[in-house]
């Protein structure tokens, strides 16, 4: 399955071209950009791992793209997003947030149904990738690395 | 008594409490000098006075019959601080091009209203004097409410950013679409539709306005299917979603009923028709900021009195109070679909949902600087005869924060709903992406749709099927103004 999380994950992946053309326009927008990367694509796991902290003061767009770079090498088999941080008044909040790498295999998630009073049914939904511990959930390299990164 | 046909206030008090009949500017209800406080709530009103009634008699008695005034003259007005308490008409202007109406500005004192409550509002500002013999025809146009009385609401329980947080998304318009048909289907088809459409891309699915629990499906059957289709769709995606479950019923017990069963199934979102009416919604408002529930609000019914210009009360008025009351999502036209709108009058309805501050925009049907006083943003939601075609040109009109709706554009796809959604998700990606390279989308919004139709089946389908479908008639309800000369 492909996760469809972000802004553009039903357009092919984007190129680091196309890549850098967001962040620009992100930038341009006075919006700060930050990466952050997961091995648990759960659509509420809200807190990815931060990459640093939000380039409030970086305005150039080859700096992005260098720590984008690096945050993939660091954690080939991870989710790796950007996201826009807007702090004008009244929004202050994300504007933007986009997919920038997935793991090579993703095998999405499992339904879980507790059958409750009547008819009702509680729902959960579980990725597979969680049954294993954090760090060794992607890829035949992470399973062998061990738990820690 | 005084001359029957000045009118000007009478300033005598003998003459003025004298028993009888005295026009309205001559109780007091005109008065040309006035300066509006910025604690006072202004209203906008069209006034086509019958035949020789002078327009501002008109506006005065429009003042009067919406505040503290009765036909007569009564002495018991003398037993309170009446100057305070009257509506106080204080500018009357002919519309431009509109022979016969005129533009009545009306300042009401902030003591004249409850707090906290449309109702309030609603019956003192539109109460009476709509049906007011001596005016062919009356319509609210539009109304200042102050920081003050702002303050007093709590608004919408959840607001643009916190949506948007919860469902984890950001930077491109949402996507829905109504079941269809909207009605007949039974639970176990229902759930069917919803399921192809969210799983092929959409983030939400929506009742239909008339859709409640009718004999063919019983409320908590669509309900149960509905939830499976939303977490089936959802465990498929990795994305939260939703269905917008209309709980309005024949009381508030009912839909509270209604609600807490949706809560129960995990629902991110509510439904609710505007004909339930600003108490129930202020009511409802209330439960759902106790339940963290985002309140969706389809405005069935509002064509009957927001569409003629001459009569009626503007929609840019019915979203400010909606504001106030407390929705998430409001349907506010499409410019470019099935329904009524002319393209900067809706603009105009967009801004009162999204801004924290309107400015003066006569082009948009906004004649008052409005305050919103740092209460959430309202979604609105764009819904009726629109497709992925014109994605471009939707994208352009409202920018990134609306929920673009595409019922009959999703489910009549030819190769399937699956793939109705899939389009119109493509299609939306697409052209966000090529807007923010830096492209012109409205002159290669088409260009941009081709080319991902390229590698896009569904696209091409879609586009193939409905590319040249527009709906082009002139809009009823434009804003009347005289565009100013601007120096260069």
């Amino acid at each position: 399955m492909r996760v469809t999380q972000g802004a553009f994950s039903f357009l092919p992946d984007l190129t680091d071209r196309q890549v850098s053309a967001q962040i620009e326009y992100c930038l341009r927008q006075g919006w700060a950009v930050s990466v952050e990367f997961t091995d648990d694509p759960h659509p509420r796991n809200t807190y990815w791992e931060m990459w640093g902290m939000p380039m409030f003061d970086l305005r150039d767009a080859a700096g992005v793209m260098a720590e984008v770079r690096a945050c993939r090498e660091a954690n080939s088999q991870a989710y790796v997003r950007l996201s826009a941080f807007d702090s004008t008044r009244g929004w202050e909040t994300v504007r933007l947030s986009f997919l920038v790498q997935r793991p090579s295999d993703e095998p999405g998630f499992r339904l879980e149904r507790l059958e409750a009073q009547g008819r009702t049914v509680r729902y959960a939904v579980r990725p597979y990738a969680v049954d294993r511990p954090a760090g060794r959930r992607y890829g035949p390299a992470s399973a062998a690395r061990g738990e820690a990164r | 008594m005084a001359d029957s046909t000045s009118l000007t206030k009478v300033r005598d008090i003998k003459q003025r409490y004298q028993p009888g009949v005295l026009k309205y500017a001559q109780m007091g209800y005109w008065d040309g000098d006035y300066e509006p406080k910025d604690s006072d709530i202004l209203a906008l009103f069209r006034v086509t006075p019958q035949e020789g009634v002078d327009p501002i008699e008109a506006a005065a008695a429009v003042a009067g019959e919406s505040s503290t005034a009765t036909w007569t003259v009564v002495w018991t007005d003398r037993l309170t601080a009446c100057e305070a308490y009257r509506g106080k008409a204080y500018r009357v202007e002919p519309v431009p091009n509109q022979p016969g109406q005129y533009f009545c500005f009306v300042a009401y004192d902030l003591d004249l209203f409850e707090e906290g409550s449309i109702a309030n509002l609603a019956a003192s500002i539109i109460g009476n004097v709509f049906s007011f013999k001596p005016l062919k025809a009356c319509r609210l146009e539009d109304m200042r409410l102050p920081v003050a009385y702002v303050k007093t609401f709590r608004g919408p329980p959840t607001g643009i950013v916190v949506e948007r947080e919860r469902l984890d998304k950001f930077g491109r318009p949402l996507l829905g679409a109504t079941v269809k048909p909207k009605l007949g289907l039974s639970g176990k088809n229902y759930g069917r539709v919803v399921y192809e459409a969210l799983k092929g891309g959409l983030d939400f699915t929506k009742d239909d306005e008339n859709i409640n629990s009718q004999p063919f499906m019983h409320w908590r059957d669509r309900f149960l299917y509905g939830m499976e289709a939303v977490n089936r769709a959802s465990a498929d995606s990795g994305e939260v979603k939703g269905h917008y479950l209309n709980i309005t019923a024949g009381t508030m017990e009912e839909m509270y009923k209604r609600a807490e069963f949706a809560r129960e199934l995990g629902s991110v979102i509510i439904m609710v028709d505007l004909v339930i009416g600003w108490t129930a919604i202020q009511s409802i408002a209330n439960w759902a900021r106790d339940n963290d529930m985002i309140v969706h609000m389809h405005r069935a019914g509002h064509g009957t009195y927001t569409r003629q210009k001459n009569h009626g009360v503007s929609f840019r008025v019915i979203a400010k109070w909606l504001r106030l009351a407390g929705v998430d999502h409001l349907h506010a036209g499409t410019a470019v679909g099935k329904l009524e709108g002319d393209p900067l009058t809706v603009q105009g309805y967009y801004n009162v949902c999204r801004e924290t501050k309107n400015a003066i925009d006569l082009p948009r049907g906004l004649f008052f600087d409005q305050d919103w006083a740092g209460i959430r943003k309202v979604m609105p939601v764009a819904s009726g005869g629109i497709h992925a075609g014109q994605m471009h040109q939707l994208i352009d009109l409202f920018g990134d924060d609306v929920v673009l709706q595409f019922g009959g554009g999703t489910i009549g796809h030819p190769m399937g709903i699956r793939a109705g959604a899939t389009a119109n998700r493509v299609a939306l990606e697409a052209m966000v992406l090529a807007r923010n390279e830096g492209r012109d989308i409205r002159s290669e919004g088409p260009e941009i749709l081709r080319d991902a139709a390229n590698w896009c089946q569904p696209l091409r389908a879609a586009l193939d099927t409905w590319g040249d479908v527009t709906f082009e008639y002139a809009s009823t309800d434009t804003s009347d103004f005289v565009p100013t000369a601007v120096a260069v």
